[in-house]
């Protein structure tokens, strides 16, 4: 199990009159899922753009196994990292097979002949995300989940020991979701891969991230094991929405319930038992608490009227 | 594994199949080129012509008339076909080509220029269209230019530079002596017609020179259509890439329009036309730049036999290209790509 070391010092990216990257300082916990969560603007994907040599950082250095990221041939680090953009591109007409096999292109002469180990490769990835019989389709005529897939299998193919995503599942239905979340859980957990994604679904990444990066304004807000970190205080510094944890049943994960102007937990919950996960139970009664006064304003002032 | 190697190596006989039969296609057209006109001569006479032997009548016709028209539709059809496929893999846009990047606008308004104003001869007038073509892309891709590379801003900003050009066409056509108008308007409709060897000798070297440098930057642009987040990341050095094939597109496209002037939409046709045929297993370049001398070689002669007026290349292409364009504007805005 290859394992890379990528760390980031004092990132500063963004523009002259508005930083998007606020100094940021963070090291890519190696053979694990990492999960960067934030609400919009909060710098997220930027910071996954940077640590992919996307954008340039204003100031700041990136190190890959202790060597700066930019000292690396653009080839040779795109046989260690790999990217799946948010919406990469499908070219007219191309067939699964051809688009996983563009994924080989940093292992190929300009040449282009293709040696045995791009053979095995392609099909390794294709069967991956068992896309096999998928081969000889055109990629504009899938569905939204099959064409992830395709999509994963050409990163696949490009065989990096690091693998970034940026919001994978974003507009894909909740079953396609959990399919794609499993299989990327599979890469890690049987090839070792170093998985760090962008996501919007803040109770998917909690449970699927071994490791949670928080992001608010450009910087790190919070950073460790989802159990550790996550909390309705948390969620209110990141995403500033009141919320309650509970113990999500299925994981054992921690799992946000959002609260909103018409749904504060007022109305009489069942779900909590008593003593279950004491620190997360007071978390939720105080954002409860202060989601009750709030509504309580707003019914004051709609009374006025 | 397999069954990869069965799915990829059909795909690339396909290619190989389709390019060798398009090649076959363009090779039959110039033949016919070359055979075809007031009188019909055999096979035989054409070679014979063509070797340096005088056959009465045909070694004029063959070398002095038909010999170049053949040429410069085949190495210009060339050009605009392999132009308009890099536009439009590098740009992802089915829209983007010479006419938008605004290498045509220029050329026409300068050539019409020197033909109605300067009344100078056809070796300025290419060299000054082809000049004029390239300040153009500059121009325009300095004023699309912003923080970062956007296709769209490069299209909008061409489509303002044409109308631009397109009004100063009209004013010189308005105030050109009336000798002047024919040269002026054969020349904005793109014509085989009168070519002469020595003009072809750029156009000829443009495609020899800068074919083989497309082709080699064809796996790197391959990637770049994938956009441009997927490309940095699978190693391909995207600025670099993009300058040197936009480099290469732009002389051809040029240097094909100083000759003939703008064949329509032979650009924009001959790219989708190849993908189609010849699949995605490689880079289209050749196919499309084949397909681009097919349309060009055809029309001509669609052009010069099929009616009992003669009209010039420019017009049939205009008229497969028209449909098409709407058709792509309809399925775009379908898909809410526009």
């Amino acid at each position: 199990m290859p394992s890379h070391e990528l760390c980031a010092k004092r990132l500063v990216a963004g523009y002259a009159d508005r930083m998007i990257l606020d100094g940021i300082s963070l090291e890519i916990p190696a053979n694990k899922i990492s999960v960067i969560i934030g609400a919009n603007g909060s710098g997220k994907s930027t910071l996954l753009k940077v640590l992919t040599r996307i954008i340039r950082p204003i100031s700041g250095e990136i190190r890959l196994d202790g060597k700066p990221l930019h000292a690396y041939p653009s080839k040779h680090l795109a046989r260690i990292i790999g990217l799946l953009p948010q919406s990469p591109v499908v070219p007219e007409g191309i067939t699964v097979a051809d688009l996983v096999g563009r994924g080989r292109f940093p292992h190929q002469s300009l040449l282009g002949t293709w040696s045995k180990k791009d053979y095995e490769a392609v099909a390794e990835a294709m069967e991956i995300m068992d896309i096999a019989n998928l081969a000889h389709r055109h990629v504009d005529e899938l569905s939204g989940g099959q064409r992830q897939r395709v999509w994963i299998a050409m990163v696949l193919a490009q065989q990096t020991d690091i693998l970034f995503l940026d919001e994978p599942t974003t507009f894909l239905d909740i079953t396609y979701q959990i399919e794609i979340l499993d299989l990327l859980t599979d890469l890690n957990r049987r090839y070792g891969k170093t998985i760090v994604m962008v996501m919007h679904d803040i109770n998917l990444s909690v449970r699927y991230a071994d490791y949670l990066f928080a992001m608010r304004e450009g910087r790190l807000v919070a950073e460790g094991r989802p159990s550790e970190v996550v909390t309705s205080r948390l969620i209110k510094d990141v995403f500033g929405l009141d919320a309650v944890i509970v113990r999500d049943p299925v994981s054992g994960a921690p799992s946000v319930v959002p609260m909103g102007r018409y749904h504060n937990g007022a109305g009489g919950d069942t779900s909590r038992k008593p003593g279950d996960g004491g620190e997360w139970e007071a978390a939720g009664q105080a954002a409860k608490g202060k989601a009750g006064e709030k509504a309580a304003t707003v019914a004051a002032m709609k009374a006025g009227h | 594994m397999e069954l990869v190697r069965r799915v990829r190596m059909r795909h690339r006989n396909r290619w190989a199949i389709m390019t060798a039969s398009l090649a076959v296609v363009a090779a039959a057209l110039c033949c016919a080129m070359l055979m075809l006109g007031n009188t019909i001569y055999p096979v035989r006479d054409v070679a014979a012509a063509l070797l340096g032997e005088e056959v009465k009548g045909a070694t004029f016709a063959v070398r002095t008339i038909r010999l170049p028209r053949m040429l410069a539709g085949l190495f210009a059809g060339f050009a605009f076909g392999v132009s308009g496929y890099v536009f439009q893999t590098m740009l992802r846009n089915p829209l983007a080509n010479p006419n938008v990047i605004g290498i045509t606008a220029g050329s026409s308004a300068a050539a019409v220029f020197c033909i109605v104003v300067l009344q100078a001869g056809k070796s300025v007038t290419s060299t000054a269209a082809v000049i004029a073509g390239l300040l153009t892309v500059l121009v325009i891709y300095g004023l699309a230019r912003g923080r970062t590379f956007s296709i769209g801003r490069m299209i909008l900003v061409g489509i303002g530079i044409q109308a631009m050009c397109n009004s100063a066409i009209t004013y010189l056509l308005l105030i050109a002596r009336e000798y002047n108008l024919p040269a002026a308007v054969r020349w904005l409709t793109g014509s085989l017609n009168g070519i002469r060897m020595e003009e072809l000798s750029w156009l000829i070297a443009s495609v020899l020179v800068f074919t083989p440098v497309i082709v080699f930057l064809s796996r790197p642009l391959q990637v770049l259509e994938l956009g441009e987040q997927a490309a940095v990341s699978l190693g391909v050095r995207t600025d670099r890439t993009r300058v040197a094939l936009a480099i290469g597109a732009v002389v051809l496209s040029a240097v094909a329009t100083a000759v003939t002037g703008p064949i329509a939409a032979v650009a924009f046709l001959a790219g989708p036309i190849a993908v189609r045929l010849a699949g995605t297993a490689r880079a289209n370049v050749i196919p499309a730049g084949l397909v681009g001398a097919a349309l060009v070689l055809a029309a001509d002669l669609t052009g010069q036999f099929a009616f009992p007026v003669k009209f010039p290349v420019g017009i049939l292409t205009g008229i497969i290209g028209a449909p098409y364009l709407l058709y792509l504007i309809v399925r775009m805005n379908r898909k809410g790509e526009l």
